[in-house]
């Protein structure tokens, strides 16, 4: 978890990253219960109504499904599907910044391979 | 006689309906006609002075409007005492008699509000750390603030307004407010109303926002819908003054060729921070601190102007 940074998105979207980001980084395994809404509310400060929100988001994906009575849970498979999901929108939100910023810069795209080349090893 | 229509839950906790209080020549409400959706926290945002604290006091039958109508939960406050066992008002000027301790104010409470949970302000009389032999008469502002914390949230009453909940208290014990806040309303959903001039730290909290300035309402919206007409962008001022064009810029200003502008947009669609960041400019939603501050300012300049 980590603090919650305003981007301009609905809140309840930046929460169900949140728990995306965790299920990814496997700091929430699969099969592993998430904390509850109220626990979500109270630790980013926002209201228990948000939060749940956020947690249905992923339940409709089924990303997390539900124990009835004793809480939420992580899907088997989560982990893979957002993975790929993320690849698939890892140019949109890395590459095109990189790309505008380098253009600014007079970074000509041969040079900027060059550099990720170098910098990027190991 | 109650008919079955009284019985069914009210959409709206409070509703008022042109509401004006006038003291000689001076109005300190000016015709505010507001819902407040019943289930929600609600945020009542505006400047000290601004007329938060007589709506509240009307809505809670302690002072009379000099025209138009409350309701609670449907019915009119007034010698109700269905509707007002339905309140709890934590006025920010409570006083006590002079020798009342904690206990005496929580057996009050406790034979006021009918949903009063007694081990819950037992708990939070203990988080709050406030002393049980000391005579309230000698409490800081910051207990006091937090006697009207234990007595509004154990009171679990339909509708609780807290008008300045936090006035004298320290980090500490601000965070404890909102934790207990947040897990009671998670457990216990009812329809809380934060009065106040500080925001910023319960603004995500807040699910819905009224902004009231100079008696009259500025503001009544969804937050979330707030949040996504409500920003702030950044760049060369060129390039700012294309992308606000048309739209209601509540503050600019420059620095050198740069501009930074805050923007309430009308329709919460519009999706300004987007179109700005294509445009190669800084965006961002506009904290509800700074929205309240921009909107509030801009509204006393314009009152001056008309002048």
């Amino acid at each position: 978890m980590s603090f919650l940074k305003d981007d301009g998105r609905p809140i309840f979207q930046q929460i169900a990253e949140k728990i995306e980001d965790d299920i990814v980084d496997g700091s929430l395994p699969e099969e592993g219960q998430a904390p509850s809404t109220t626990h979500f509310a109270q630790f980013y400060g926002i209201n228990p109504a948000t939060a749940a929100k956020g947690v249905n988001l992923l339940v409709d994906q089924g990303i997390l499904y539900k124990k009835r009575g004793i809480g939420m849970f992580v899907a088997e498979g989560a982990r893979e599907r957002l993975m790929e999901r993320r690849r698939e929108q890892f140019y949109e939100q890395y590459v095109v910044p990189l790309l505008r910023e380098a253009e600014k810069l007079g970074i000509d795209s041969g040079r900027l391979a060059a550099i990720i080349q170098e910098k990027g090893r190991g | 006689m109650m008919t079955v229509k009284d019985r069914t839950q009210a959409a709206y906790a409070l509703e008022a309906d042109r509401l004006t209080k006038s003291y000689g020549a001076q109005k300190a409400l000016d015709g505010v006609s507001l819902k407040l959706e019943a289930g929600l926290i609600h945020g009542l945002l505006g400047r000290n002075g601004a007329g938060k604290t007589t709506l509240m006091s009307i809505a809670t039958a302690q002072l009379f409007a000099t025209s138009g109508e409350v309701r609670i939960f449907g019915q009119q406050p007034y010698e109700n005492r269905e509707a007002l066992s339905k309140i709890c008002f934590i006025k920010e000027s409570q006083r006590y008699p002079d020798m009342f301790h904690v206990e005496d104010v929580l057996a009050t409470a406790r034979a006021l509000y009918p949903n009063w949970d007694e081990a819950l302000a037992g708990e939070l009389v203990e988080s709050f750390r406030l002393p049980r032999r000391k005579k309230i008469k000698g409490f800081s502002r910051g207990m006091l603030s937090s006697v009207g914390i234990v007595v509004g949230l154990s009171s679990r009453a339909e509708l609780t307004l807290f008008d300045e909940p936090y006035l004298g208290l320290d980090a500490v014990a601000r965070s404890l407010f909102y934790d207990r806040l947040i897990e009671d309303y998670a457990e216990h959903p009812r329809t809380v109303v934060l009065s106040t001039h500080l925001i910023d730290e319960v603004s995500r909290l807040l699910e819905a926002i009224h902004v009231i300035d100079g008696g009259r309402l500025l503001l009544s919206e969804d937050a979330e819908s707030l949040r996504s007409r409500a920003y702030r962008v950044s760049g060369s001022a060129a390039k700012v003054d294309a992308v606000t064009a048309g739209r209601r810029v509540l503050r600019r200003e420059t620095i050198g060729g740069s501009a930074v502008a805050s923007v309430l947009a009308g329709e919460p669609g519009e999706n300004g921070i987007g179109r700005a960041r294509e445009a190669g400019l800084e965006a961002e939603p506009l904290p509800l601190q700074q929205l309240i501050v921009d909107l509030t300012a801009h509204a006393a300049r314009g009152k001056e102007e008309s002048a």
